[in-house]
């Protein structure tokens, strides 16, 4: 029974861990999709984090700090539009540089505004989303094994959790049942047809770029006001990456991100747990072989795992009318 | 005369210092397929994207249905029932047809009600003008010309009456041509007005009522078809009189230069494509290998010129043994004499994002002539292009211009020219005008036979008949990998055309 428990607080520690990168990796469907790289969801999500725990902290509101999240994460994916959908400058450097910029000045207001070495204040209840009890968690606890799973696994999480969770069948859905979809997965592929079919092609990538920074804004959120209690800097940690990297993993598919994304969550929270702990024959693992085991999977599965991955075929080109 | 479906008065349109058009007055009939000719450059894709709404006009008047219209987005343009096929189309390639076709033309945000008016229209559209195409098919998965069928659809779903065909023809097998012309037979039966840009004179003599010769941006002629000719309309375009078939002397065969034996080729996927083929090739002849696109021309070319490793087969040059089946690779062969103008000049002949100077020394750059030391000889080099541009009349005659900005014309002469100022022993040439317009043609033509003339082995391979049948001083016909006959230059195109189909070679085999 022990490692039952066991693997149901690891499972519960996965889906924690995995609602960053899974709202990221969404987010990074919905640009890629619709035919701008996008390297710079890391600084979205960080500018989400620092502004969604900036504003929650001033205005003591967990949701005025997500709006601000949200907006600030919009701000900076308009930014991104700007630059390379407006300007048809490079998509890959306009990311990077959102990124700079996200580390760089997060930091900075936070000292200016908080003096607490770049962080924000410690969030107070009622300033952070809380855990929400589904009816009758507590009273089923001890049921073997409908228990555990109930009151773990499905219950006890934060709005946010099933907000991301729920936009997996949402974005599927905008996919492949509305016009919006079609049109933006059209103007992945093939934007010349797109502007020919009398559809502006750069009033379709901003609105995909909207989606975009909506989700790393909630990311951010996620970040800064459920999984920590106030931002830190740099505390998306390479979240950014690891998502663009489940993204390819999923091959632009929404249902087939989530499963990527709790698999990388998978690793991370299995990572943790066996910190510290003997293996069994191996014996006692360095600490430091179990951080690093998300990021060698990770690429070993890249590397050799997922088959030929085609991105959108207009990914990364800016669109420039010409005949 | 019918009432007019699309007029343009005056229409004027530049490009920085280049005028695409000026002053073009049309005239198109309703219920009539009206054929619009000009060389590459001509401005005929202009003047049609400033119908279509892609361009606006400096100046000038657009008239559809007798009333003056102002289109400024494609969207306009479709709501007046213009529809156009571009030439390279504009298809989402891993969408279903039916995605396709109701993209940009979608009833409300969600799908659903679309597919399903889009599933009953094109059912009509099947039924009313022969359109068959799978609804569910992925368009990735369909041959070109079903492809352009999309097209077709998407424009007649959105309530096209006048259909706009940007050079339909240059990716369909004649077959499929045919049948392109069918489908536009029919529709002008049912009252559709068609307009047809082409370059290919033929097709405009065996489909149009009325055709529209452009040149440098001019509207320089309107005829009758019925009353025109192929000579006269070629001569309307490159203003001034073109020899449609080249005059040549008799040849005079000289040694062997090139022989082939045996010759077994595999393509990427392992079927054989070239199979047991042997040939000469004398010095001051020209052999020109026919066929239906498809039939181990290509490949045949590629295992010669030591692009792709043949299976086996003894092949000598000038005497001398080359080892095609893995020793030998284009490099060595080109130094050994043997050049070769690759049938895809695009993605084998040149770089198209190079200037126009590099691509003229592509693939000799090593030559002591262009080199200085480890370094590229840049004067050396600039002077030879020029060299080469004024010899081959290329045009615009700048090195420095990006070869993409070149016309194919132009493109195909930049790649001769490299070839043959080499001075080969044997030059080997795959489809020698495709993509290439009527006066460049002629050009082309005659430089190839000054090369045998001067005692070289040509080899030509292409699928246009009635290049073959004018150049050639003896013809090969392949069908199926296989050489199925030799015929002289005095051939039908009848007798040919049953070699080339296979007919003989089926009966001799029974």
């Amino acid at each position: 029974m022990d490692i039952f428990i066991a693997i149901v607080q690891i499972l519960d520690s996965t889906i924690r861990l995995s609602v960053p990168l899974l709202l990221a990796c969404l987010a990074g469907l919905y640009s890629e999709r619709a035919g701008v790289f996008d390297i710079g969801l890391e600084g979205k999500m960080l500018v989400g984090a620092f502004a969604g725990a900036s504003a929650a902290a001033v205005f003591h509101s967990a949701l005025i700090g997500l709006g601000m999240a949200i907006l600030m994460s919009v701000a900076f994916a308009m930014v991104h539009g700007f630059a390379s959908i407006t300007h048809r400058g490079n998509q890959i450097v306009s990311g990077v540089a959102i990124n700079f910029i996200a580390a760089g000045s997060t930091i900075m207001l936070g000292q200016a505004w908080f003096q607490q070495g770049g962080r924000t204040p410690a969030l107070q209840p009622g300033e952070r989303f809380e855990a929400i009890i589904w009816p009758g968690a507590d009273a089923v606890r001890d049921v073997p094994i409908i228990g555990p799973v109930y009151s773990e696994l499905i219950s006890g999480h934060s709005i946010l959790v099933y907000i991301a969770f729920l936009m997996v069948p949402f974005t599927w859905w905008v996919l492949y049942r509305t016009r919006f979809g079609l049109r933006m997965r059209a103007v992945g592929e093939n934007p010349a047809a797109v502007d020919t079919a009398g559809i502006s092609v750069a009033w379709l990538r901003y609105r995909a770029l909207i989606c975009t920074g909506i989700l790393t804004g909630i990311a951010g959120a996620y970040l800064s006001m459920v999984q920590n209690g106030g931002f830190v800097k740099d505390m998306t940690a390479g979240k950014g990456y690891i998502a663009l990297a489940a993204l390819i993993f999923a091959k632009w598919r929404p249902v087939n991100a989530m499963f990527a994304c709790l698999l990388f969550g998978f690793l991370d929270a299995a990572s943790i747990r066996l910190q510290g702990s003997p293996l069994p024959i191996i014996g006692k693992v360095p600490a430091q072989f179990m951080q690093a085991l998300p990021y060698v999977l990770t690429v070993i599965l890249l590397a050799g795992f997922i088959g030929k991955a085609i991105p959108p075929r207009a990914g990364g080109v800016p669109y420039v009318k010409e005949r | 005369m019918a009432q007019a479906a699309i007029e343009l008065i005056g229409i004027n349109k530049s490009f920085g210092a280049v005028r695409a058009n000026r002053d073009i007055n049309l005239e198109v009939a309703r219920g009539t397929i009206h054929g619009i000719v000009g060389e590459n450059g001509a401005g005929k894709s202009t003047l049609m994207s400033i119908l279509y709404g892609f361009y606006q006009a400096d100046s000038g008047e657009i008239r559809v249905g007798g009333k003056p219209v102002s289109i400024h987005t494609s969207n306009d343009a479709i709501a007046l029932g213009i529809g156009m096929v571009h030439q390279h189309f504009m298809l989402v390639d891993n969408f279903t047809v039916l995605e396709n076709v109701i993209l940009g033309a979608e009833n409300d945000a969600l799908l659903k009600s679309s597919i399903a008016k889009a599933r009953s229209e094109l059912d009509r559209l099947e039924r009313e003008y022969g359109l068959e195409v799978d609804p569910d098919a992925l368009i990735e998965e369909l041959p070109v010309g079903l492809q352009q069928r999309v097209e077709i659809l998407k424009a007649l779903y959105r309530g096209a009456e006048i259909l706009i065909l940007d050079e339909p023809t240059g990716v369909l097998t004649p077959a499929e041509a045919d049948h392109l012309f069918r489908i536009l037979k029919q529709l002008k039966d049912q009252g559709k007005t068609i307009v047809l840009i082409t370059h290919k004179l033929r097709e405009i003599m065996a489909i149009t009522d009325t055709v529209s010769v452009m040149r440098q941006g001019t509207m320089v002629a309107t005829r009758t078809t019925k009353e025109t000719t192929v000579g006269e309309l070629a001569e309307l375009m490159v203003g001034r009189r073109v020899l449609l078939r080249v005059e040549k002397g008799e040849s005079e065969a000289g040694a062997i230069k090139l022989s082939v034996k045996n010759l077994t080729v595999k393509d990427s996927r392992g079927v054989t494509m070239v199979d047991d083929v042997s040939f000469d090739v004398r010095g001051g002849e020209i052999v020109g290998i026919a066929g239906v696109a498809g039939n181990g021309q290509s490949e045949l070319l590629e295992a010669i010129s030591g692009i792709r490793h043949a299976v086996s087969g003894e092949v000598t040059l000038d005497g001398k043994p080359i080892d095609l089946t893995g020793k030998a690779d284009p490099g060595e062969l080109r130094d050994r004499g043997l050049a070769h103008v690759p049938e895809d000049r695009h993605h084998v002949g040149l770089v198209l994002a190079f200037e126009e100077n590099e691509n003229s020394i592509l693939g000799y750059h090593d030559d002591e002539r262009y080199l200085k030391g480890p370094f590229l000889d840049v004067d050396a080099i600039m002077a030879d292009a020029k060299d080469k541009i004024e010899k081959y009349d290329i045009r615009p005659g700048n090195p420095r211009l990006k070869t993409a900005n070149f016309s194919g014309g132009n493109q195909q002469k930049i790649v001769l020219a490299r070839e043959m100022e080499q001075d080969p022993g044997v030059l080997i040439v795959g489809q020698p005008t495709r993509g290439v317009d009527v006066g460049a043609i002629e050009f082309i033509h005659k430089r190839l036979i000054a090369m045998r003339d001067q005692g070289k082995a040509v080899l030509v391979v292409s699928v246009e008949l009635d290049e073959i049948r004018s150049l050639s001083d003896r013809i090969l016909v392949m069908f199926a990998g296989r050489v199925v006959g030799e015929r002289g230059p005095e051939a039908t195109e009848g007798e040919l055309g049953l070699l080339m189909a296979g007919v003989e070679h089926q009966e001799a085999a029974e």
